[in-house]
């Protein structure tokens, strides 16, 4: 066991609860004011203010938008199967709120008396909690998809299966170089190694541009919103539910969000502890702990927001061709990287040893580039179809610069000789339309 | 080391009871979507059984392997079969299900006499000696796994490539590339094409939006683009019906329709 989750082992009950109750009620205000965030923000980005009528801000609009929502009719389909239907969004939401118990909000501190860290569990196996429970989290949208008895939740509910799969397995191999490094699976141990070295977003750059990908692909959140393509979809796996239920979908939405923000902290950013000229110093342990937390999940947050404001959805082929054929084998690749220099490091290796070695292979790399074929016929003959095409450099084909505009047709001729000056254009413009 | 704390009893009558209900629910559910569900309960509370017995790698690498990649994977085909895919209860194979419950009986009995013997014979060793030393219940794993057990986890690493590879061989056909045009292709033969725009829709003077109503050029010829194929190739009295229920002259017209004088059907109509 490690030494926070020692620590929180001998915690009384009521400590655990108050934190749990205190979790709890976080999540649910974040979700809130993410949703006044989101669509502030995005407001912004349109040029429009968003909401700003009920409270300072419109602040409180989305608790007034929540309590309405409770107040909807509870629809459920004919053909919905009935207990499915209603255990999907209890999973959705369970899941999500079980995965932030693992994320440590700050360090040791003392609550009434009791020693303790702002972290409700502390596993030896705390990262793969959160794995486990976002796996889980995808039986809630397969199984609304499929309960609803309609084709649209159910397509919706098939893509989100296999997005979410895909991506996990790019989301679990960014996490193993954190690992590599930090020698424990443990979420406090993992933070404490970033204390002790460089923070993992700048010793594993990679690991963090795959994780940050894969984490919005996890969340169905734009631009892989895909399983809920409002233009595709209508509302993809929760287009059949109402009230409550639909509020549920909602909520899980917007805590997925801050779980795989903070894990994200808690994995690349230092999690709770101060940025760099602070680091170390009084403002880096107790109580300020949260307050850096919470400002790097906000910022994650924020580009949540912005991704959306700002991306137009991926094809779903695209989208899998990213996850399969770019994050997969590049995390692998990394991988490999990472743990050759590492074995190098242990294995006490000189430089000459290494200089000669890359030297060797850099040849071997070469030779084998000369070796291989420029192109294959095919491609060359591709090659020469677009030379003779004029591009205006996006590669899209331009109509020819020798075009002849046909003339106009006899009756068309008449008329326009007829009608001078002021419907000369008029006319001009119908040629257009004429001479299909 | 063989007593069991109060916590790990309260557990195991929670969580034990709901496997097995689990598994008796895969059993005799009728529904094929219900059934792995109900298989999902039973390896959840494995999983958890796993975290209480001091294994929580184990755990949750059953959660996560299990019933997160493989029972989604079986959801994902089921929900591909359909809604109404109930169990069949024909016998398809002759004699299936005497073998399959001589099997099963024959497994049952194996189980038993070998659980028997591990009750009786075998003095529980915990693992609380081994997850305090060395760096904990993962370290030692990884450690005994790449050390000890790392041919016969690199021969099962073998087994499950081999056996993805030749799902794949078998599953795939090769449909090639030559037939298929890419989206780069479909643009340059659509732009250089004769019609770069799309097919004429019914004329602006057009009475109705049918596609069986064809587009009018300026001369009040009909387009010939404008005519499906697919209606031109129909036999007439095929669409009669349909026909009729355009023109309200159907044999059981809604109660919410328009009451009034039924429009004759238009001259375009008689000639598809």
């Amino acid at each position: 066991m490690t030494p926070t989750g020692a620590l929180l082992a001998g915690n009384p009950l009521w400590l655990t609860v108050l934190k749990v109750v205190v979790i709890f009620a976080f999540l649910m205000v974040m979700t809130l004011f993410m949703v006044w965030v989101e669509r502030r923000v995005v407001g912004r980005m349109q040029h429009r203010l968003g909401p700003n009528r009920v409270g300072p801000f419109g602040l409180l609009q989305s608790l007034a938008d929540g309590l309405k929502l409770a107040f909807k009719e509870d629809i459920k389909p004919v053909l919905a199967d009935r207990w499915v239907y209603l255990l999907a969004p209890v999973i959705s939401t369970v899941t999500a709120f079980t995965a932030f118990t693992v994320i440590p909000l700050g360090g040791q501190v003392s609550i009434f008396g009791e020693q303790t860290v702002l972290q409700v569990a502390d596993l030896p196996v705390g990262v793969l909690v959160v794995l486990a429970c976002s796996s889980l989290g995808v039986y809630g949208i397969v199984l609304s998809g499929w309960s609803s008895g309609s084709p649209y939740p159910l397509l919706g509910s098939l893509r989100s299966a296999a997005q979410v799969i895909s991506y996990e397995i790019a989301l679990g191999m960014s996490i193993v170089a954190v690992i590599l490094y930090s020698g424990s699976l443990s979420t406090a141990d993992i933070v404490a190694a970033q204390s002790r070295q460089w923070w993992f977003v700048f010793l594993l750059f990679p690991s963090f541009v795959v994780f940050c990908v894969s984490m919005v692909g996890e969340t169905n959140r734009a631009p892989f919103d895909l399983p809920e393509a409002e233009s595709e979809l209508v509302g993809g796996f929760h287009t059949e539910y109402s009230s409550l239920k639909f509020a549920l979908f909602l909520l899980a939405e917007y805590v997925n969000m801050v779980t795989v923000s903070a894990m994200a902290t808690t994995l690349f950013l230092g999690g709770w502890h101060a940025p760099w000229p602070l680091a170390g110093g009084p403002a880096d342990r107790g109580w300020w702990g949260p307050l850096w937390f919470i400002g790097k999940l906000l910022v994650f947050l924020f580009v949540f927001v912005w991704l959306r404001g700002t991306l137009p959805r991926l094809r779903y082929d695209q989208f899998m061709t990213l996850g399969w054929k770019v994050l997969v084998p590049g995390s692998l690749v990394w991988i490999v990287l990472v743990s050759g220099a590492r074995a190098l490091r242990s294995a006490a290796v000189t430089p000459s040893e290494v200089l000669v070695v890359g030297g060797i292979m850099l040849v071997m790399l070469l030779v084998v580039a000369f070796l291989l074929p420029q192109n294959t016929p095919a491609q060359r003959e591709a090659l020469d179809r677009t030379r003779g095409v004029p591009t205006a450099g996006s590669d899209y084909p331009l109509p020819p610069l020798d075009l002849v505009v046909p003339p106009p047709p006899p009756r068309r001729a008449a008329v326009s000789a007829a009608v001078s000056g002021n419907g000369d254009q008029a006319t001009r413009q119908e040629d257009g339309h004429g001479t299909v | 080391m063989n007593t069991v704390g109060i916590g790990e009893t309260v557990a195991f009558w929670i969580l034990g009871p709901l496997a097995l209900a689990g598994g008796l629910g895969m059993v005799f559910a009728r529904n094929a979507v219900h059934s792995a569900l109900w298989l999902a309960q039973a390896m959840l509370c494995l999983g958890a059984l796993y975290m209480v017995q001091q294994a929580p790698f184990l755990g949750f690498v059953q959660i996560i392997v299990y019933t997160g990649a493989i029972m989604m994977l079986f959801l994902f085909v089921l929900m591909l079969v359909g809604k109404e895919s109930a169990d069949s209860v024909v016998e398809v194979l002759r004699g299936q299900r005497v073998a399959a419950a001589l099997g099963g009986i024959g497994l049952a009995v194996l189980l038993v006499a070998m659980l028997g013997r591990a009750f009786v014979g075998v003095t529980a060793a915990g693992l609380v000696r081994v997850n305090s030393t060395g760096g904990g219940n993962v370290a030692n794993l990884g450690r005994i796994l790449y050390t000890d057990y790392l041919f016969p986890f690199e021969l099962t690493s073998a087994l499950l490539i081999t056996a993805a590879v030749g799902a794949m061989v078998l599953a795939f056909t090769e449909r090639g590339k030559a037939g298929r045009l890419t989206q780069r292709e479909r643009v340059e033969a659509r732009l250089r094409g004769a019609r770069p725009s799309p097919l004429p829709g019914p004329g602006v003077f057009a009475t109705i939006n049918s596609v069986a109503t064809p587009a009018l050029l300026p001369d009040g010829a009909v387009a010939p683009e404008s005519l499906s194929r697919l209606l031109e190739s129909t036999a007439r009295d095929r669409v009669d019906d349909d026909v009729r229920s355009v023109a309200g002259a159907g044999a059981d017209p809604a109660r919410r329709a328009l009451p009034g004088p039924v429009p004759p059907p238009s001259a375009d109509q008689q000639e598809h």
